[in-house]
């Protein structure tokens, strides 16, 4: 398997998509002249010409209307967001249009469209620009929601998300994008909707997802040198979601830790949680803890910003909780 | 009104008496069909939206419900010029376009009442009338929200070297709002082949235009996204033509876009909740702009010119009442949906 970063296996999945249908468009700010403001779609405009690969003003509700509009009468639009931050603008047209359309139009008007672009926090880009928004979205029936935390996901994922005949929100993690992985040579898609099992444990289950499978691994990784075996979940779609994967983890280990890196309240820890007291109620050994950000705005300084996100030694924390070593 | 009037001598003079065309006297029996099929349409919309009221009072119909009644002039003009495979997007003030487009009296009102054999199967209602069979995009609920989808149908259009139009029904309330304005600018940027119809009835629900929108001359906003703009008297129906038929080629033919106002009048309240007069508009205003009725005048002129008897007229209108009745029975005879469709159409299990 060849080596390649999360953002080459994305601009590797648009690149073959792009030459299979030619439906599908890419279309956003900066995405064709600028080669994209994260350098996703890299070389396509002079490949697919200013018709695939479409620069836009800034005017994200605008866009993502042209999207759903197009997708309407029959093309497969993507519509890359610079961020999820300011896909806020646009998110009448996700969540109003986009994915009510089929229903309220009685099954006449499906959308095959992917709206993408990095969501959550980076680096000292305080409160406007580190947020993670896929409990707000994955709240939404008639959307499906995807956040791939390696680059072999993103690029199958990604190409799934592409051929698959609903609005599907891509949701990439913007301190993704230079992480490397190995990635299957040639064709490949992977199944929206199914989790995978990154590291498989005996101990404690940690159900994580997007860029938090990174640190789920470290935390495996950490704890293994005390002889806690971690189960590693990767939700990898977080709607529809994998209870079956969620309830076989946890019947294995009997306990849980939920990681996201967004905020508590209404999180995707919390219908997390919600499954697994549902599915697993007589297999757990102690209740389930949930790790995220701290319920406040994104800070600047470091200090705070660090105190303020869920972490590795936080996640270790919530592991010995949960097995009583703390 | 008198800047109204005022606006509509400017046009005149400007353009001169452009709708002799069609609005003189007919020189041929296609024109006097045309003539016909017009006051059928606008009798159509009419007298179906007068038994819509009726049934929300019975209960029949419920939610919103905001009818078109005064307004048919634009509809009626406008679907008389599209063809077959133009695509039109409208908001939730839709059941008049709808039945102009040909969709059948029968499927919007059983989705009005909420049955099975509705357009959109029950699952939409008033606000959201769907056909893609005749190209009718719906029915949409947030004002302004659905100005960028008519932009990127138009996209789609140049996309694949089509020459249809999109055309894209607004009232003036929605100038103000965010969508319009990125819709039209990138419409304009990129040549789409659309048509952007501001239905100015003078009131955002009860808010009147002058309370709202700091230039009335809603058109005005056209030269801001170097686009074609246009004011009309829309009660006019040949107007209304006239003014279609130039966008609509200039779209077809060279991708450009264009603004129309079209000065018209809503003779209901903004939806059923709301009386047609008393509140935020007087007696009087309701009493004058009635004069303006758009049957009406058509009727007057096709009488005066002898093309209509009144005999003609009373049976045109008991087709239409007729039409209506049935389109009644049937959605009462509808079934309900059944309960499974709850869960179907939320997402399609095909991939492409």
């Amino acid at each position: 398997m060849a080596v390649l970063t999360y953002r080459d296996a994305l601009t590797q999945a648009l690149r073959e998509e792009l030459s299979r249908d030619d439906r599908v468009f890419l279309m956003g700010e900066e995405v064709a002249q600028y080669n994209g403001a994260y350098k996703v779609s890299k070389g396509l405009l002079d490949e697919f010409g200013p018709m695939r690969i479409v620069d836009t003003p800034i005017t994200e509700l605008g866009f993502a209307g042209i999207g759903v509009g197009s997708a309407m009468v029959g093309l497969r639009p993507i519509i890359e967001f610079m961020t999820w931050n300011f896909a806020l603008l646009a998110l009448d047209q996700v969540v109003n249009a986009a994915a009510k359309m089929l229903y309220m139009s009685g099954g006449q008007f499906p959308m095959p469209m992917v709206f993408r672009g990095p969501n959550g926090s980076a680096l000292q880009l305080s409160a406007q620009h580190s947020q993670a928004w896929e409990s707000w979205l994955a709240h939404i029936p008639g959307l499906k929601v995807i956040t791939p935390g390696t680059p072999a996901d993103a690029k199958g994922l990604l190409k799934s998300a592409i051929r698959d005949d609903n609005p599907v929100v891509f949701l990439e993690g913007e301190m993704l994008y230079n992480t490397k992985g190995e990635v299957p040579e040639g064709e490949y898609t992977i199944p929206i909707g199914k989790a995978e099992v990154k590291r498989q444990g005996s101990d404690c289950s940690i159900i994580t997802h997007g860029k938090m499978v990174l640190v789920a691994m470290q935390v495996a990784d950490t704890l293994a040198k005390e002889n806690i075996s971690v189960d590693v979940v990767d939700l990898r779609t977080v709607r529809p979601m994998d209870v079956e994967a969620i309830a076989q983890s946890v019947q294995k280990t009997n306990r849980a830790v939920v990681l996201e890196e967004g905020w508590e309240i209404c999180g995707m820890g919390a219908q997390v949680v919600d499954f697994i007291q549902r599915e697993c109620f007589d297999d757990l050994d102690a209740p389930v803890i949930r790790v995220h950000q701290a319920d406040a705005p994104m800070p600047y300084a470091k200090n705070l910003e660090r105190a303020a996100k869920a972490d590795a030694p936080k996640a270790i924390a919530a592991v010995k909780k949960v097995m009583y070593l703390g | 009104m008198t800047d109204v009037i005022e606006r509509e001598e400017a046009r005149k003079s400007k353009k001169g008496m452009a709708n002799k065309k069609n609005g003189g006297a007919p020189d041929s029996s296609d024109e006097l069909t045309l003539r016909r099929d017009l006051l059928r349409s606008m009798l159509l919309q009419r007298r179906f939206e007068e038994r819509c009221a009726e049934a929300y009072a019975l209960g029949k119909i419920g939610g919103f419900c905001h009818l078109y009644i005064g307004q048919e002039a634009i509809s009626a003009g406008t679907m008389s010029i599209l063809r077959p495979d133009d695509y039109i997007v409208t908001s939730y003030r839709d059941h008049g376009q709808a039945l102009a487009r040909g969709m059948t009296p029968r499927a919007v009102m059983a989705e009005l009442f909420g049955r099975v054999d509705g357009c959109s199967k029950g699952k939409g209602g008033s606000m959201h009338l769907f056909d893609k069979s005749v190209g009718f995009l719906g029915g949409h609920g947030i004002v302004g929200g659905h100005i960028p989808l008519a932009a990127g149908v138009a996209w789609a259009i140049k996309y694949r070297k089509g020459d249809q139009v999109c055309v894209c029904f607004f009232g003036e309330a929605a100038v103000n709002i965010g969508a319009f304005h990125e819709a039209l600018n990138m419409a304009s940027l990129w040549n789409l082949p659309a048509v952007f119809v501001i239905e100015n009835n003078r009131y955002g629900m009860g808010t009147a235009i002058s309370r709202a929108t700091a230039n009335e001359d809603v058109q005005a906003r056209a030269a801001a996204y170097r686009m074609d703009g246009e004011s009309v008297d829309a009660q006019d129906v040949f107007a209304v033509r006239d003014a279609m038929g130039r966008a609509v080629e200039l779209a077809r033919k060279e991708g450009r876009p264009t603004l129309i106002e079209m000065r018209t009048f809503r003779f209901m309240g903004h939806s059923m909740s709301d009386a047609a007069s008393g509140t935020y508009r007087s007696k009087e205003e309701l009493e004058e702009s009635m004069k303006r009725d758009p049957i009406l005048l058509l009727h007057d002129r096709m009488r005066s010119e002898g093309q209509l008897s009144d005999g003609e007229f009373a049976k045109l209108d008991e087709e239409q009442k007729a039409i209506v009745q049935d389109a009644w029975d049937f959605a009462d005879a509808s079934p309900e949906p059944p309960l499974e469709n709850l869960m179907t159409d939320v997402l399609v299990d095909t991939t492409s």
